[in-house]
């Protein structure tokens, strides 16, 4: 008998575990267990993070999507959720444009995926042969608008290994104005008071 | 360790028992701790109120009363309200559990070349503190499926704090990193070998102020008085755990109680030298790996042994406040943690940067001269002039390690960030040389 290979059990593993309450997210009709849910597929996300060998990431996915945006989900939706929406039942329209557009996006995804040969699964001899290098260095270089991945900025190509960071910035003015807006919306509206001698 | 036993054993028993070793270990320091915590903090409650405390459960001093605390625990019906949700009610307190359980695996006991830790991870300050942060979960959770307004209002508080407070709480925490180097716990802990002056706390006036700010801020998420508004008895009850009874009741304290220890320990690591005493007792008595495999194992025990005692002191610290300050009010905390905690915290990582710039090398406010291989490691000459930091020497092992067994059972070190023996990064070197 062939010895199992673990790598790929812990891979089935955590992505039986996502996929799994991802379905659950959308079965459930109650709302704080679809973030429930949702917490738990992301946090075994995460746990395929980890399996990589990237654990930066991973803490990344726990601390952002697991930590962050769910208890602030939670709490908007514990906040705002009147009795009509605590329990949501989906109507037979709904599944069938859900499915539609869901459907659309997965099969375009999946097809992406298994048409870059590339990405098809490698030869386990050459993935074992790999340097291991276990380090976010090469990422946060390449958001400093470094890319150490790749040649390097004395090559002809400059232009073209000039890093992540015009994105990062856009992403982060982005965010920025994205706050702004929200503490117009939320700001406490104050009556103007109609001036004297109207 | 599992890579050791898996030469002995066949692959999966190896990992699988290297595995149950480590997780009987820190449930029984998270256990024992919280045994041990509970009865100290009658004690301490009781000294500071003028009391005696609990004297006669297991003759002198009481100690044996919160073992029948617990025993009592156990026998209480475990009882549910009936508006509420039963799944997520009996699931909140294993979350709560489980994440305080978790930050333990990347906490490191002792360093050197072989550091005593569960899961050495080359980010473990960032996963300790990412850890931490979801022990709100099972607080918010306990507090919507109790149907009950104490509880949820208990658990509107939690979450309005804790994500506050973890803002400051990473930026403090980002001070002793940018000094390391490293964000390799492991790292961190064997920069600051040696006496006391070598610690980060007393590395500039900015970090002296930072590890207060990052008291606070540990203080407050995890949700200890003066910061317990989710509990807070005089007006919610008892807030989030409202409804619990008996031993899920109890799973709720030995996670508060856990995630005291873990944030204490890992303020030792980052600014108390974590294994490394005020005084170098381990290297003085030759305790070392160089000197053979049993002298460097009485070295790791005492690095251990030092450590625990230092958490110990945080935790006991904590419990002093809780018995001398009265409760804030919640906008006091939003102030504290808003208009005071996260400008201060900013301004001393501000403040550390400058200090590092202006009076590189020299440690204890500037009045001594740094070890070298505590700057040996991010400056990137480790290995090239002989001078090999533990980190240094420990992060090829850990490669070596990870090769044979699982992706996950692989732990790096940050130290390769900015090693010049790797190609990667030697572009950047000679573009800021060039540029």
């Amino acid at each position: 008998m062939e010895p199992i290979y673990w790598p790929s059990f812990f891979f089935y593993l955590f992505a039986i575990l996502a996929c799994g309450f991802a379905v659950a997210v959308l079965l459930s009709a109650n709302i704080v267990r679809m973030a429930f849910y949702l917490v738990l597929s992301l946090a075994a996300t995460s746990g395929l993070f980890f399996l990589a060998g990237q654990e930066f990431i991973g803490a990344m996915q726990l601390l952002i999507y697991v930590g962050g945006t769910l208890v602030l989900l939670v709490f908007g939706v514990m906040l705002t959720s009147q009795e009509r929406f605590v329990s949501m039942k989906t109507m037979s329209g709904d599944w069938f444009i859900g499915l539609m557009a869901g459907g659309a996006l997965l099969s375009l995804l999946a097809a992406a995926a298994f048409s870059v040969p590339q990405w098809g699964s490698p030869d386990r001899a050459a993935v074992e042969n790999l340097p291991v290098q276990k380090t976010a260095a090469p990422i946060a270089m390449g958001l400093l608008g470094a890319r150490v991945d790749q040649p390097g900025p004395d090559e002809p190509q400059r232009g073209v290994m000039s890093g992540y960071l015009l994105h990062f910035e856009i992403v982060s003015v982005h965010l920025l104005v994205v706050l702004v807006g929200a503490a117009y919306l939320a700001r406490a509206k104050r009556k103007t008071a109609p001036a004297p001698g109207v | 360790m599992g890579a050791f036993l898996d030469n002995y054993l066949p692959s999966w028993l190896a990992y699988t028992l290297a595995a149950l070793v480590h997780i009987f270990l820190l449930l029984n320091l998270i256990a024992v701790g919280a045994l041990v915590f509970i009865w100290l903090e009658r004690k301490i409650s009781g000294r500071i109120q003028d009391r005696l405390g609990p004297t006669r459960v297991g003759g002198k001093f009481g100690w044996l009363q919160t073992l029948a605390d617990g025993l009592k625990l156990i026998t209480k019906e475990d009882l549910m309200p009936v508006g509420a949700d039963a799944l997520l009610f009996r699931a909140a307190p294993y979350v709560s559990f489980a994440a305080s359980v978790t930050a333990f695996m990347a906490i490191p006991f002792a360093g050197g070349a072989y550091p005593w830790v569960a899961q050495r991870l080359n980010t473990g300050v960032f996963f300790v503190i990412a850890v931490i942060g979801l022990e709100v979960f099972g607080v918010i959770l306990a507090g919507y499926s109790s149907a009950s307004k104490w509880s949820l209002f208990g658990a509107m508080r939690e979450a309005a704090q804790v994500v506050s407070y973890e803002v400051p709480l990473g930026m403090c925490a980002v001070v002793p990193v940018l000094l390391a180097g490293s964000m390799d716990l492991v790292v961190i802990g064997d920069q600051q070998a040696g006496w006391f002056t070598n610690w980060f706390l007393f590395n500039d006036p900015a970090t002296f102020i930072t590890f207060w700010v990052y008291f606070t801020c540990a203080t407050a998420s995890v949700n200890r008085a003066p910061f317990d508004l989710a509990e807070a008895e005089s007006e919610l009850v008892a807030g989030f755990h409202t409804e619990y009874s008996g031993l899920r009741w109890s799973f709720f304290f030995m996670a508060e109680y856990g995630s005291m220890l873990s944030v204490s320990l890992l303020a030792s690591i980052l600014f108390l030298g974590g294994w490394h005493g005020p005084i170098p007792v381990a290297s003085m008595l030759g305790l070392t790996y160089e000197n053979g495999a049993v002298a460097g194992y009485l070295g790791n025990l005492l690095g251990c042994v030092n450590i625990l005692l230092k958490g110990v002191l945080g935790v006991s610290v904590m419990m002093w406040v809780r018995w001398t300050l009265p409760r804030l009010r919640i906008d006091q905390v939003m102030t504290t943690c808003l208009k005071y905690c996260t400008p201060i915290a900013a301004a001393m990582f501000l403040g550390a940067i400058m200090w590092q710039y202006y009076l590189p090398h020299r440690n204890f406010f500037g009045l001594l001269p740094a070890n070298e291989s505590a700057y040996a490691v991010h400056e990137g000459w480790a290995d090239q002039e002989g001078i090999s930091s533990a980190g240094a020497v420990n992060m090829v092992e850990a490669a070596d390690d990870s090769r044979g067994g699982l992706a996950v059972e692989g732990a790096g070190s940050a130290a390769l960030l900015f090693d010049p023996a790797t190609p990667s990064t030697s572009h950047v070197a000679s573009a800021e040389r060039g540029g």
